[in-house]
């Protein structure tokens, strides 16, 4: 909503600066978002102070003086005003600075006397006649101070985000009513000059009466419950009086005719938008407010030519669609130079038909967002006197026959009761019924209060709020109109949340740290995709068909993001990412379970000087980088089961046969420079179900250990898991790790077989071994791969 | 014992001194004059040794374990008997610790003629790094702000990213077609199901699930029918936080949410203003001073010196009842705001989708 400052004093007195007026309304009402000055043209004045003033050695006119213009010397400036004194704050023009007319002010000599600047008159700054002395200004501010900041020159404008429960606010009317609640100022309605209202009785029917020779219907179908026209005849038109366009102009409406601005008066002063059909143009002369036939056509004043169906409700003549209700008129109907005979339109359209409408018709209007909003149909008559008395006032026509009200405006709004303690309560401090009831009164509440019950008062919401419904809505009122910040910021005791943890954020967050600790970045991406496979989730209203989807793998974004990486021409990337993959479900819910996904590539550790060519990221780190995932989730890494995946170049995750995720190369779109991706995908919906396993103490051993080697000769089929469990059988308790250090193929290892090499190391929790038990184990353990595997160590 | 050191057979740089074997069976008298000699023989060679490769070989030759010279004393000692073992063993132990002291002062002394020569490193390389990870920034700004409403009371929970209407819109109290809904532009994947447009549906979750007192933090994604410009995004994170209990009040929202303020950003002043939100009643806007003019006004903050932070309010009595809460008993607050926008605002990002992008020269830049 744009709101113009001086139209605003129309509707109230008021003794604030456009800044005064922004932060009361902020912290009141509704958030003033900007304030902008329409005089940018005085941009370049400031507040000057006269410091000195002494007559001019060679003139009996002049005056020279030193002015303090917030620089940090005093300026010498030549003047001829007669009303100059000491002390006193003016308009100063400094050097280079540019008034209204043009004049560019320059460094002079005056009669032998120098003078950098001007001190200006209120005609020379094109804000009155007045040039007969300089201006002077009854301001605090500082010298130096833009003078559009310390002196309303010309209108400004605010801005104001008015939410969609206050349409009252979107317009002067309302928002002087909150203004005038804080001053105490009565508001009142502007009475322009030559406007005489009547206060005959208008023509009331429900469906449909005649108003100087002009037939209006509405429609029992038709979204509108109130429709009132008017008929002006001899109505000359013409340009608007100046103050008119003023008005129009502070809220950036281009004048057009004194016909049409004071329909755009009434929209942006009472919130009440209008048309004015020409007479001429209205086939019957008639107006029918009806449903659109299916395929009816209509070009609307935006110069599209639309096609209506039975949703929509028009504004017709005869025979044609003059326009659509509530949204935007149509081309044809329009006053122009040429017009006599007016009808003035004033409605109140359904507020939800006019939503379907103009969401359908993808136009919206000034009009349309105020019908979406609700206009107040207890004000729709009074409007109507007031926009014809305008009409007649700035046209010089007169109203025809008696104007027509069709339809009757809702019952008002029933008493709510306001329990007294129940606000102290809500809002944490008592406030008492007298000072409920005048905050109330002050924007037009009706508070009785009864001298049987002082629990309770009782409370008429005015009529223009019908966004008030219920008790909460009145404590909002109290509360705001008190000041949010009136209430103290004082914690005071609470009683801590019972609400356990969610445990799928608990084990995110551990997942989140392990993947961190391993060296990977977090990412968040979206996770729309072009394509999610036949089991995958469409959005049904999509921003785009590249991404049109939800993921059913997070692999699929992060494959995206690597190639993002790719394509900037960095090597090393290692992303990961806690996120949801949707899959389709029984019903019309999708199933979605949350993933720890990862993808690296490129140098194992950064490139140094002493170690200029790292070797590359390989599937073994990715199945450390799954394992850390698992164990963070799952508790114990040996908590997953790896089995190779169909390819050999990978694995898939299970957990107790079921399936969990993937450890392989990832497919993307790289540069030859690149390495080779590697792609982790893990569930772990199913560890927010189970307790964590929390790690227990082992105690520390305090024998020694012995170890041996063993360079096993693997024929190919036997796989290194193959020989670990026959080991780990055969060796017993006593061996407390097993790990193969070294593989090779090659000179001296048989054709068809590899060479793997096993570190060994037993210890026995209390004793020192003997090394006739550990070479009891050797034989055994080797007998046994030999037995059961053909596995023969590589030295024999 | 390293098994790769490769033994070399004789002195590089000095003569081998002569010292007389030590006799298999020799005579008290016989073992004290050979380990003297031994002794002023290795001190010869060691002080002769005038790199440390000369030094190691003289080591080997005296106190290598596989030929040195020292074995054969060694080997002499269990040739006496009784006291006379005892003397030779004693004996022996002095002359290898004499030998031992002579070799690492020798050898001190040459680390440290050769470190003065070595040429010195040139110290404006740099330094080895690692590769470290790092969460997300808007994951840090959940983060933070959860560790501050933990300490409290808050836990925190969670919910679908998939919602009906119903948990989305009817039970928050959303009028059907209201423009209240314009600023929440859905996306849906079916007829009454959509990607929640905001963390809330959760707040009826939670009451539904669990009993006051309740005082949770909400983090998590949520849709909009926004394409991606320099400040929208498709989807984002939000946080929430609901407050509910008997005797909670606008007074508690304002404290805990000021509270928060200055644990957050550090000391700073905060305001209230009336907003709007069909689920809250009253509704108000949390703003801190501007972070960037501090209070003084800017291009930032409009020139009011002030910068929105968060929506607010008591839980609309519909929204308790909507849940299964009895809302003349208890009442609540809620809030939501947007760590995204906080990121941004905090690291002085100028366009959103840098979040999006993944780039990882952006994660290190943040990171570090």
């Amino acid at each position: 909503m744009n709101a113009s400052f001086d139209w605003l004093k129309d509707f109230t007195d008021f003794d604030l600066t456009p800044r005064e007026l922004r932060d009361a309304l902020t912290a009141r009402v509704a958030t003033v978002d900007d304030v902008v000055a329409l005089r940018q043209d005085l941009a370049d004045i400031v507040v000057g102070r006269v410091v000195s003033a002494q007559p001019h050695p060679d003139s009996d006119h002049l005056w020279v003086t030193k002015v303090d213009a917030g620089s940090a010397d005093l300026l010498d400036v030549v003047c001829g005003a007669p009303n100059v004194q000491e002390g006193t704050k003016y308009p100063f023009a400094p050097v280079g600075a540019v008034l209204p007319g043009g004049l560019k002010i320059e460094r002079r000599k005056i009669r032998g006397q120098s003078s950098t600047g001007m001190l200006c008159s209120a005609r020379e700054l094109g804000l009155g006649v007045d040039h007969n002395g300089i201006m002077a200004l009854k301001t605090e501010a500082a010298p130096g101070t833009p003078f559009l900041s310390a002196y309303a020159a010309g209108d400004t404008r605010l801005i104001i985000d008015v939410l969609p429960n206050r349409p009252d606010l979107l317009a002067h009317e309302g928002i002087a009513r909150e203004i005038a609640a804080f001053t105490g100022n009565p508001p009142r309605r502007p009475m322009p000059d030559g406007m005489v209202m009547s206060d005959a009785p208008f023509n009331h029917a429900s469906n449909s009466a005649t108003t100087a020779g002009v037939r209006v219907s509405v429609d029992g179908n038709a979204a509108c419950p109130l429709y009132v026209a008017v008929v002006i005849r001899g109505v000359r038109v013409g340009p608007s009086p100046d103050w008119l366009v003023r008005r129009l102009e502070g809220v950036g409406v281009r004048s057009i005719n004194n016909v049409v601005d004071v329909t755009n008066y009434m929209l942006h002063g009472f919130g009440q938008p209008m048309h004015a059909f020409d007479l001429a143009n209205l086939a019957g002369p008639e107006i029918q407010v009806r449903r659109a036939h299916d395929g009816e056509m209509i070009t609307t004043l935006d110069g599209v030519t639309r096609k209506l169906d039975a949703s929509v409700t028009v504004i017709a003549d005869a025979t044609t669609a003059h326009a659509i209700a509530g949204v935007i008129g149509g081309e044809g109907s329009e006053v122009t130079d040429a017009t006599t005979d007016v009808v003035l339109e004033v409605a109140v359209f359904d507020p939800r038909s006019v939503r379907s409408t103009r969401r359908a018709l993808s136009v919206s209007t000034d009009a349309s967002y105020r019908f979406e909003r609700a206009v107040d149909p207890h004000a729709t008559e009074g409007f109507a006197r007031y926009a014809a008395a305008l009409v007649c006032a700035l046209s010089g026509g007169v109203v025809d026959g008696i104007p027509v009200v069709i339809g009757t405006p809702p019952a008002p709004s029933p008493a709510i009761a306001l329990r007294v303690p129940r606000v102290a309560l809500l809002l944490g401090e008592p406030v008492p019924s007298e000072e409920c009831a005048a905050l109330l009164s002050s924007v037009g509440f009706k508070v009785t209060r009864s001298d049987s019950d002082a629990y309770s008062v009782s409370v008429i919401p005015p009529t223009w709020r019908s966004d008030v419904a219920g008790e909460a809505d009145l404590v909002e009122e109290i509360a705001r109109l008190r000041g949010f910040d009136s209430f103290p910021n004082e914690l005071r005791p609470f009683r801590v949340g019972a609400t356990p943890d969610s445990p799928a954020y608990t084990v995110t967050r551990r997942v989140t740290q392990a993947l961190v600790q391993a060296g990977l970045y977090e990412i968040r991406p979206t996770p729309f995709v072009a394509d999610a496979g036949a089991n995958g989730v469409r959005v049904t209203n999509p921003l785009a068909e590249s991404e049109a989807m939800l993921r059913a793998s997070l692999l699929q974004t992060l494959a995206r993001r690597v190639e993002y990486n790719f394509a900037h021409m960095s090597r090393n990337v290692r992303l990961f990412e806690i996120g949801v993959a949707f899959t389709r479900g029984d019903g019309p819910l999708p199933v979605e379970r949350t993933y720890a996904a990862a993808a690296v590539t490129g140098d194992r550790f950064p490139a140094h000087f002493a170690d200029p060519k790292p070797p590359q990221m390989d599937i073994w780190d990715a199945k450390w980088i799954a394992e850390q995932a698992v164990s963070a989730a799952f508790g114990v890494a040996g908590a997953m089961d790896l089995t190779p995946n169909s390819t050999g170049d990978g694995w898939r995750i299970s957990r107790a046969g079921v399936n969990l995720g993937s450890i392989a190369p990832l497919w993307v779109d790289a540069p030859v420079w690149a390495s080779r991706v590697y792609g982790i995908e893990l569930d772990i919906t199913s560890a927010f179900a189970g307790r964590s396993l929390g790690r227990t103490y082992v105690p520390l051993p305090s024998t020694p250990a012995a170890e041996f080697d063993l360079a096993l000769l693997l024929p190919s089929g036997v796989t290194a898991g193959d020989v670990g469990r026959v080991i780990t059988t055969i060796a017993g308790e006593l061996l407390e790790a097993l790990v193969p250090f070294d593989e090779f193929t090659g000179r001296g290892v048989p054709e068809g077989h590899r060479s793997v090499a096993w570190r060994l190391t037993f210890r026995h929790p209390e004793r020192t071994l003997r090394d006739r038990e550990i070479e009891g184990r050797r034989a055994r353990i080797l007998r046994a791969l030999e037995e059961e595997l053909g596995v023969r160590p590589r030295s024999a | 014992m390293d098994i790769f050191l490769v033994r070399p057979f004789a002195f590089s740089h000095t003569e081998q001194p002569q010292v007389p074997d030590v006799p298999d069976s020799p005579s008290l008298e016989q073992f004290e004059h050979s380990a003297t000699e031994l002794v002023a023989a290795a001190a010869q060679a060691f002080a002769a040794a005038d790199t440390l490769d000369a030094l190691e070989t003289a080591r080997a030759s005296f106190l290598g374990r596989s030929n040195g010279r020292m074995l054969e004393l060694q080997r002499a000692v269990p040739s006496f008997a009784g006291e006379d073992r005892r003397a030779a063993g004693r004996r022996f132990n002095d002359v290898k610790t004499a030998m031992e002291q002579a070799l690492e002062s020798r050898r001190a002394a040459l680390e440290q003629a050769q470190s003065a020569a070595a040429p010195t490193l040139d110290l404006t390389m740099p330094a080895r790094r690692q590769f470290v990870g790092a969460e997300h920034p808007v994951t840090r700004v959940i983060e933070e702000i959860v560790a501050i409403f933990r300490e409290i009371g808050f836990t925190v929970a969670t919910g679908p990213e998939a919602e009906t209407e119903w948990y989305n819109f009817t039970a928050l109290n959303f009028p059907p077609d209201h423009p209240a809904l314009d600023a929440h532009d859905t996306m849906y994947l079916a007829d009454g199901v959509v990607l929640r447009t905001h963390t809330s549906p959760v707040q009826i979750r939670t009451m539904q699930n669990s009993k006051p007192p309740i005082r949770v933090v909400i983090p998590g994604n949520v849709y909009r029918l926004d394409p991606f410009d320099a400040s929208h995004a498709p989807s984002f994170a939000q946080i929430e936080g609901l407050a509910v209990d008997e005797g909670i009040s606008f007074v508690d929202l304002k404290a805990t949410l000021a509270h928060f303020a200055n644990r957050f950003f550090g000391p700073t002043r905060t305001r209230f203003r009336p907003s709007y939100f069909p689920f809250t009643e009253p509704s108000a806007e949390m703003d801190v001073e501007c972070r960037l003019c501090g209070g003084t006004g800017c291009a930032g903050c409009k020139g009011t010196g002030w910068m929105e932070i968060m929506g607010a309010g008591m839980v609309h009595p519909n929204v308790l009842e909507a849940a299964g809460v009895d809302s003349e008993r208890y009442t609540g607050w809620a809030f939501g705001m947007g760590p995204g926008r906080i990121a941004l605002q905090r690291y002085r990002i100028p366009d959103i989708r840098v979040l999006y992008d993944s780039d990882v020269r952006f994660l290190e830049q943040i990171a570090s």
